[in-house]
Formats: structure tokens, C-alpha cells, sequence
């Protein structure tokens, strides 16, 4: 089934590690405000759906999308909150037009982590309350475990985990939005405090504030809007087992189920070759090579190599994660796969800056809602 | 055949009051605490700040010309920036109220809370805050009755909306 | 629209105050039971979507993403959607866009809570619905938004908790027909009135209990649906909207927001005339004031004249306009978004003919389900036909 929706306007606010001049509320009007500037719409006439992103314990408050229509302009029409990654809000969006109920939609997600005290506790709250709550430990010891698992099965080597901190971290160093932009060495990434072993602290991506907002339209209305749309043309989004001691922890599954949905929607049959550049999960290093290996764009067990010749860098023959990616610019929870969407919009408008890769037509963005979820989103776009 | 012959019986088992007085069944306790520092922001702040020295602050929409409180720095209609604060008074209307007599946490209160929105004078009409209403019978409160705000001293006041003890009545 | 969309199996647990199984055990009951009275595996199942209230009830991060082996996501496109109280009847709006845009053939529709991990009393997780600064300082509770809502109704169009009374009445009283019910009971308007006061003018038994339970539904595109039951109940209708977060500033006797969900539904549904062509409703009644309130929202009745209605019997299940005939949540119990799911359930049952000692008396071909939410701000409609 063919996909046939435009990107036609994108907004953000934020991009810092704390924003404490603003309320939520506010961070998401400035986004907005600057989205549909972009797109050249009013939203009070213009939009017909609004999608939020968002988890009650992230906000501290419960039902969210109470707190959720007046900064978007969305007073007394259609809004509702999709508990997930913004990609998924993507998604949902695209279902609204393609069903006719929507010629424009919005997605919102943000990221206020400044305003939570002990997000750990939070984090920990989503683990199996019977079976798994009782480990208490810094959740990431879910993914040092899959992570373990990563390097045992592909021979995938430590070395590697830590090039993709470094190239992600230089790549930040180019981008206004990035927070955590640095030049080092893997020395210095290997070095650095144990998270959860093997994973070390540079390894980890960092939370940050901001609030993203895309508006889309159905292909007919895109032509009438701006002239730079860009189109989602194959989108998928999957979930493995909650059971985290019944994965399969060398694997991303759901990215492998998430792409082959997004590919065959966009008739991609050669991922490998395919794509111009990628913006994929990079929460923790290790993940941005799974994602890799799952996404089809390396093969198993490549991705690490692949890396350290410099095949992903942002002169090699695919760049990913030019824009520093979430180990670079910073995490966004929710908003975390807007943020990639968002890097992949602007290169493929040319509107990327100094992060501008040439001739960039074809990209594909991947999230993943992080610890202790399977759950990840995939999608293809182009101009 | 038709669905509800498929249908037999409904699944699910009831745990009763006796059930779990006799430990029946297992549970699993836990104490979540998350903690919370949130932003007030731009419109909320001043708001505060301004309850701390006893005045309530609203924003005005020079559009639909609609005076708001609490204050937003957005108009939610017209979805652009606000213009200007203005002051609005501490007397009102009481739009609706109610008399509760249990807590958040749903027990039984021993003397009741006398709640309501009331409408500020000043403001649109319309645009009422919630609080608390004191120093009257509940069955005297009526929709509809003018009230005013009563303040906690100038030493006490922290720049929250307890600032306001609550509203009580004052004569038409 | 691509596709019309059909439910073709429903399912729901009992609700109960407290029930034995956890929350995933109760989703994959009322899965199990949708897919067997559809005749479906799991692996004709091409998407799942998944509705429940507040993460603070069953008490986890991350709710929809737990619920995932009993709501059958796993391996599938799952989506949590979620609008408060709204969830219920939001569900499968939230299938129905999966079947309508041509994206799937099939999906299943889940809507669970479990209300009773939440101590001492479930009604404190609604603390945190309120504005952290503003209203929560105040000490509020979700039944004073509730018990204002309705003094401003009763105060508007001059209405008396007697005939706001006769909705508890009706409804715990059809409830005692529904095999899941856990308040049905025949009672008087005198028993509401005599009811001790919880927050004036709302006493006891003007509400609805908290509940664990769940609920759920197949849907299928039109060409699948055929092949699988000669009696398909089309989704036709479905609206939702959100009113402003500041509830205080609002009108609180009517409720615009279900009134422009409700529109939004009827105009897709080809409906133009709601009083005359909508043959049953399971409105949304979590308070007995709620029915009257919403279906003036819904147009089922002009401002101020659902009362009268619900006094004359018009709302019963052999009247005219059957309103709640389930029991509604008032009766059968609200674990909140199983509740809307179960109004959805209802419907299918009744436009079957298959409702048992439940079945309206008129010969209902188009029915509706409407659910509420938030800070007295969202509505979600539904609007079936057999």
C-alpha cells in the first residue's frame, strides 16, 4: 500500500539541559508557533488532528493531554495523546490523513526531564513490577546486559561501541541543537565511568529539554503548501516481547519488524544501498550498531566494523548520525525520534548549515523508546 | 450461531474484603516517589510573584480583547502571543460550588472543604479560578454571591495560590 | 475514507472492586474472548491498539508497553492511545483509523485497568490530574470538578437531584441483567437522595465505583468482515475533541466538547437528524448527572430537557431512546477505559440482537457510545450501525 504524506512544516524550541524560564506549556508554544510559521498554516483553521507524544511520570502529571491543546492551538478540536516515540505520533498522523479525516495534521512530543528530580525512579517504575522491580540498580543495567549479549554473539568488538560515541560526539560539535558535542578519543570513552558494565558513562546519551512539532499533509494539500515538502513514504513501528529475560538481547526484533514494514510500504527491496543518510537510535553506542545490522544497513556483525573504517562517518558512504544523534545533541525521550526526523528533514531540505551532507535524497530515521521497552519505530524519507 | 451462545461464562475471579483479611492472596508492595521540580514559567511566575504581595495579575489579548486568569502568555483562541498584564480585583462571583467531605485520598473528612469557581471582577466574564470559600454556612452559599479574597498576612505569604486563605462573602 | 470498518468480535471480563488477576491476565481474558466470538487466532491479527487510564492506577511506567503479551502486541504495531476517561470509546477510534486508512485488515482493540493496586484509595491518583501549582495545593479531589460541574447544571436549567436521582436508578437497576455488573440493584430515588453526602450535591450513590476489568473488540475492513459473520456491526462514526486545559474559565452546563466530537461523528456517519435516527445510546454516566449532561452534548436532547426525559422513561430500555441499557457505569462498574470499551461491546451485543435479557425492546438498527474524560474536556463518540 503506497504512503502519500508531506512533511510541510517542522518547529522546535529547547535543545539545552535545562529551560527553567519556561513551562512545558510554553516550550511547546514556541515550537509551535515556529512549525506553523514554517508550514504557513493557522492552526486554529487549518488543522484537523493533533497528535501528543508523551508519558504521564515524565510530565508528573496524570492524563497529560489535559495540559496539552491550548499551546498548540487545538482548542476544541480532535487531540489525543499516543503513548510512545514521536515516530509513532508520525505514524498515527499519516493513518488520520489516509483515512480521510485529516488533510493536515500536528505531532507534538517534548522532553522537560529538567523537571523531574529522580528519573531513575521513574525508569525503574516500568520494569515488571513482580518479576523485576525487586533489582535495584540504575536501570541501564538492561542494557548492559544486551549489550553483553551484542558482543558475545556478532564478535562485535568493545572498541567499536566506543567510535560510535566519539564519531556521534564530534559529529554534535557541528550543530546548534547539540548539548553534549565533544572532541575525544576512545580512549577517553573507554575510560570513563562504568554505567553498567561494559557500558561506560560517554557511552550513555544524556537527557535534555525541547519540544519538537511537525505539521503533515495529505500529498494534494503539500503541493499548495511551502515548497519543501519532504514525504514519508514507509513507516512501521513494532514491539518484542515486555519479558525482557525472553528476547533475543543480540537483536533490535522490533527495529528488524519496524524496517521491513517501512521498506516494503516504500518498495525498498536494497536498504543497503538505498539510503543517503540515517539518523538511528544511538541511546547507548552499542544500539546505534544493532539498529545498524537490524535496519539491513550493515550486515550482522558488520556494523562495528564498518564503523571503525569510517563507513558511517559524515564523509563516508553513509552517513549516520551526522547530527551527533542522542549521544551528541542530547535525549529527548519521547521526542527522541521526532529529533531524528528532524536532523533527516533538514539535510534533505539542504537546510542542515554546517551539518549539510551533499546530496542527500534518501534517508531513513529509527527510534527506540528506551529502557525497558522492545518497542522502536522506523521510517523512509525523501525529497 | 450467535455470539452470545458461544458465550458461556465471563473469565475473572473477585477478590473480596474477607479474601484479603485473611491474606488469601499474595501482593507486592512499593513505595513509588517520583519527585518533581517543575518550571512555573513566564505567565505562572508572575502570577506567584504578584500573589505574594497580594494581587492577582491576568493577561489580556489585545485580539478578542478576552482578559485571562490565570495568566497565559498565549492566547488559547486566537493562538498568539498575549499583550499586556492587568490587574484584575480580589472580589468576584462565585459561578458554582460544593461541599466535600472527603479528602484526596478519599477518606471521610471531619469537618467539610467548601469549594468553588469564582469569577473574578475584572476579568472576562466567565474566567474564574478554583478555591476555597470560609466564614460563611454552607447553606447560605448561593451561585451567584459576591465574594471576596482573604489574604494570609504579608509575612506569610510565599507566592502560591494559598497565598488567598480563601473567599468569603461580602454583602451586594 | 479507503475502508469501511466493522467490529466482529467483543469480549470483557467481569468488573469487580478487586479482582484476581493481574492486569495483563485480565486484558488477554477479554482479548481471548473477542478473538474466539470473532473465530480469529492472534495470527490473523495485523495491529493492536491499547487503551487505559493513568499509569498510577495499575501502578507502572509505561502501562501499554507492560500490557503487551496480554493485549497481543507483541511482534505487531501496537499504539497506547489515550484521552483520560475518553479512553474507552477512544480505542477503537484508535483501530478504526488502523482499518479506515488501508494500513491494516484487521485489528484488535484492548481497553484494561486495574484500579485496585493504587493505595489507600484509587481516587488519589486523580489528585495528579490537577495543575500542580494552581489547583493541587488546594487539596482537590476529582469528585469536586464533578460536584461543581453538576451544581452549575442543576443551577442553569433549574434541575433537582430527584430527577438527576432517577439515572442511578435506572442504571443499577438494568446493571442487574448484565452477568458482569458489580453494583446492579434495585433502588429508589429515595435510596440516592438518603445516600450519605460525598461532595455535595454529589452523594454515594450518584457515582460509579472504581473497578478492575477489561475489555475488548476485533475490528476488520470491510472485504475481511464479509467473509467472517453475515452480521458485521459497522463502525461508521467517530469524533473526538478537547476542549481548553483551563476548566475554570469554561461553561461548565454544557459540554461543547462532546457536542463538536459528536458532530464530527454524525457527519461521517451520514447523520443529520441525532435525536431521530440514533436508535440506543451508551452514554457516558461515571455520575447520574453525566447521562443528562452528555446527552444534551450529543444532541439527544435540547439544553436542559435530558432530565425530563430520564424522568417520563423515555431513556429506558423499552423507551423510546434506550440510554445505558448495559447499566452503564454506574452499574456494571468503571475501570475507566475498560468502561468505554464496554459501552462499545454493549452496542455490538444489542444491534445483534444478542444483549440476552438486556435487549432493548425497539428494533435498534443504529446505536451510539460516547465517553468523557480529562478536566471535564474530551469527548469520544462512536456511532454504529448494524
Amino acid at each position: 500500500m503506497p504512503l502519500r504524506v508531506g512533511i510541510v512544516g517542522v518547529g522546535y524550541s529547547g535543545f539545552d539541559s535545562m529551560t527553567p524560564g519556561l513551562s512545558t506549556r510554553e516550550l511547546m508554544f514556541e515550537a509551535a508557533s515556529r512549525a506553523y510559521e514554517d508550514a504557513g498554516i493557522d492552526p486554529r483553521k487549518d488543522v484537523q488532528s493533533f497528535i501528543c507524544c508523551t508519558e504521564d511520570f515524565w510530565e508528573g502529571i496524570s492524563i497529560t493531554d489535559e495540559y496539552m491543546p491550548d499551546q498548540l492551538g487545538a482548542v476544541l478540536k480532535p487531540l489525543c495523546t499516543i503513548s510512545s516515540d514521536g515516530i509513532v505520533g508520525l505514524a498515527t498522523a499519516c493513518m488520520h490523513i489516509m483515512s480521510g479525516i485529516a488533510d493536515v495534521a500536528v505531532v507534538e512530543s517534548h522532553s522537560k526531564i529538567s523537571d523531574v528530580l529522580n528519573p531513575d525512579e521513574i525508569s525503574s517504575f516500568a520494569l515488571d513490577p513482580i518479576y523485576n522491580h525487586h533489582v535495584n540498580a540504575d536501570p541501564r543495567f538492561v542494557a548492559g546486559m544486551e549489550m553483553t549479549r551484542y558482543l558475545k554473539d556478532t564478535g562485535t568488538k568493545r572498541d567499536h561501541c566506543a567510535q560510535v560515541a566519539v564519531k556521534n560526539k564530534k559529529n554534535a560539535l557541528l550543530n546548534p541543537r547539540g548539548v553534549h558535542g565533544a572532541n575525544l578519543d576512545k580512549r577517553a570513552v573507554l575510560s570513563s565511568k562504568v554505567a553498567a558494565s561494559p557500558l561506560t558513562e560517554l557511552e550513555s546519551s544524556k537527557t535534555i529539554d525541547g519540544s519538537i512539532v511537525f505539521v503533515l499533509a495529505s500529498a494534494q494539500k503539500a503541493k499548495k503548501l511551502g515548497d519543501h515538502t519532504v514525504s514519508i513514504s514507509g513507516i512501521g513501528w513494532s514491539s518484542d516481547t515486555p519479558w525482557i529475560e525472553d528476547r533475543d538481547m543480540a537483536k533490535a526484533v522490533y527495529v528488524e519488524q519496524s524496517a521491513a514494514r517501512a521498506y516494503k510500504m516504500a518498495g525498498i527491496r536494497n536498504p543497503t544501498t538505498y539510503f543517503d543518510l540515517a539518523e538511528v537510535d544511538d541511546t547507548y553506542s552499542y544500539k546505534e550498531l544493532q539498529s545498524l545490522e537490524a535496519l539491513k544497513l550493515a550486515g550482522k556483525g558488520k556494523a562495528g566494523k564498518m564503523v571503525e573504517s569510517g563507513t558511517f562517518d559524515r564523509d563516508g558512504r553513509l552517513p549516520v548520525n551526522a547530527s551527533g544523534g542522542s549521544l551528541g545533541v542530547g535525549h529527548l525521550l519521547e521526542a527522541t525520534g521526532l529529533h531524528r526526523v528532524l536532523e533527516a528533514v533538514l539535510q534533505l531540505r539542504g537546510q542542515a548549515g554546517r551539518l549539510q551532507i551533499p546530496r542527500v535524497k534518501k534517508a531513513v530515521v529509527q527510534s527506540w523508546r528506551g529502557i525497558p521497552t522492545a518497542t522502536g519505530a522506523a521510517a523512509v524519507l525523501g525529497n | 450461531m450467535n455470539m452470545s451462545q458461544k458465550i458461556t461464562s465471563y473469565p475473572g475471579h473477585e477478590i473480596t474484603p474477607e479474601d484479603v483479611r485473611e491474606g488469601k492472596y499474595l501482593d507486592v508492595v512499593y513505595k513509588f516517589e517520583p519527585k518533581y521540580s517543575w518550571a512555573a514559567g513566564v505567565a505562572i511566575s508572575r502570577f506567584l510573584a504578584e500573589l505574594k504581595e497580594g494581587r492577582i495579575i491576568a493577561r489580556k489579548c489585545m485580539r478578542c480583547e478576552r482578559i485571562l486568569v490565570p495568566p497565559r502568555m498565549y492566547c488559547e483562541q486566537c493562538f498568539r502571543p498575549t499583550d499586556e498584564w492587568i490587574q484584575v480585583k480580589d472580589t468576584g462571583t462565585v459561578n458554582t460550588y460544593s461541599i466535600s467531605h472527603v479528602g484526596t485520598d478519599a477518606r471521610r473528612l471531619k469537618t467539610p472543604i467548601l469549594v468553588a469557581v469564582v469569577d473574578l471582577d475584572r476579568a472576562t466574564p466567565g474566567m474564574g479560578i478554583l478555591h476555597n470559600l470560609g466564614e460563611v454556612e454552607p447553606s447560605k452559599i448561593k451561585v451567584g454571591m459576591k465574594v471576596k479574597a482573604v489574604w494570609k498576612s504579608s509575612s506569610e505569604r510565599q507566592g502560591a495560590i494559598t497565598d488567598i486563605r480563601y473567599f468569603k462573602p461580602i454583602g451586594d | 475514507m479507503k475502508n469501511r470498518v466493522a467490529i466482529v468480535g467483543a469480549g470483557m471480563t467481569l468488573f469487580r472492586r478487586r479482582m484476581l488477576e493481574s492486569p495483563k491476565e485480565l486484558s488477554f481474558e477479554a482479548t481471548r474472548m473477542a478473538l474466539d466470538s470473532a473465530g480469529l487466532e492472534l495470527k490473523d491479527i495485523q495491529s493492536v491498539v491499547s487503551g487505559s487510564a493513568p499509569d498510577a492506577f495499575d501502578g507502572m511506567h509505561m502501562k501499554g508497553e507492560y500490557l503487551l503479551d496480554g493485549t497481543g502486541g507483541i511482534g505487531k504495531p501496537n499504539q497506547r492511545v489515550y484521552v483520560g476517561g475518553g479512553t474507552g470509546v477512544f480505542t477503537p477510534i484508535g483501530g478504526w483509523w488502523n482499518v479506515a486508512s488501508g494500513m491494516y485488515d484487521t485489528c484488535l482493540c484492548v481497553a484494561e485497568e486495574k484500579m485496585s493496586p493504587l493505595h489507600p484509595h484509587p481516587q488519589y491518583a486523580f489528585w495528579s490530574i490537577f495543575d500542580q501549582i494552581l489547583e493541587r495545593p488546594l487539596g482537590t479531589t476529582l469528585l469536586w470538578i464533578f460536584s461543581l460541574e453538576m451544581r452549575r447544571y442543576m443551577h442553569k436549567y433549574g434541575i433537582k437531584e430527584e430527577e438527576i436521582a432517577s439515572v442511578a436508578v435506572k442504571n443499577k437497576g438494568n446493571a442487574v441483567d448484565h452477568p458482569c455488573a458489580q453494583l446492579g440493584a434495585k433502588i429508589t430515588v429515595e435510596d440516592v437522595m438518603n445516600s450519605e453526602p460525598i461532595c455535595w450535591p454529589v452523594k454515594r450513590l450518584d457515582v460509579s465505583p472504581p473497578s478492575d476489568g477489561a475489555a475488548a473488540v476485533v475490528l476488520a475492513s470491510e472485504k475481511v468482515a464479509k467473509k467472517l459473520t453475515d452480521q458485521p456491526v459497522w463502525l461508521d462514526g467517530v469524533g473526538w475533541t478537547l476542549d481548553s486545559t483551563h476548566w475554570t474559565n469554561r461553561d461548565l452546563a454544557y459540554p461543547e466538547y462532546v457536542e463538536k466530537a459528536a458532530w464530527m461523528a454524525y457527519k461521517m456517519a451520514g447523520i443529520k437528524k441525532p435525536r431521530k435516527e440514533i436508535d440506543i445510546a451508551e452514554v457516558y454516566d461515571p455520575f447520574d448527572y453525566k447521562e443528562l449532561h452528555h446527552m444534551e452534548g450529543l444532541q439527544l436532547a435540547g439544553k436542559g430537557e435530558a432530565p425530563q426525559m430520564a424522568v417520563d422513561g423515555v431513556t429506558q430500555r423499552d423507551g423510546d431512546l434506550p440510554v445505558c441499557p448495559s447499566g452503564g457505569l454506574l452499574g456494571v462498574g468503571n475501570p475507566i477505559a475498560a468502561a468505554g470499551m464496554m459501552k462499545i461491546c454493549e452496542v455490538f451485543w444489542q444491534l445483534r440482537g444478542e444483549a440476552g435479557k438486556r435487549q432493548v425492546k425497539k428494533d435498534a438498527r443504529t446505536g451510539l457510545a460516547q465517553a468523557w474524560g480529562d478536566l471535564m474536556q474530551v469527548g469520544t463518540v462512536a456511532v454504529m450501525r448494524s
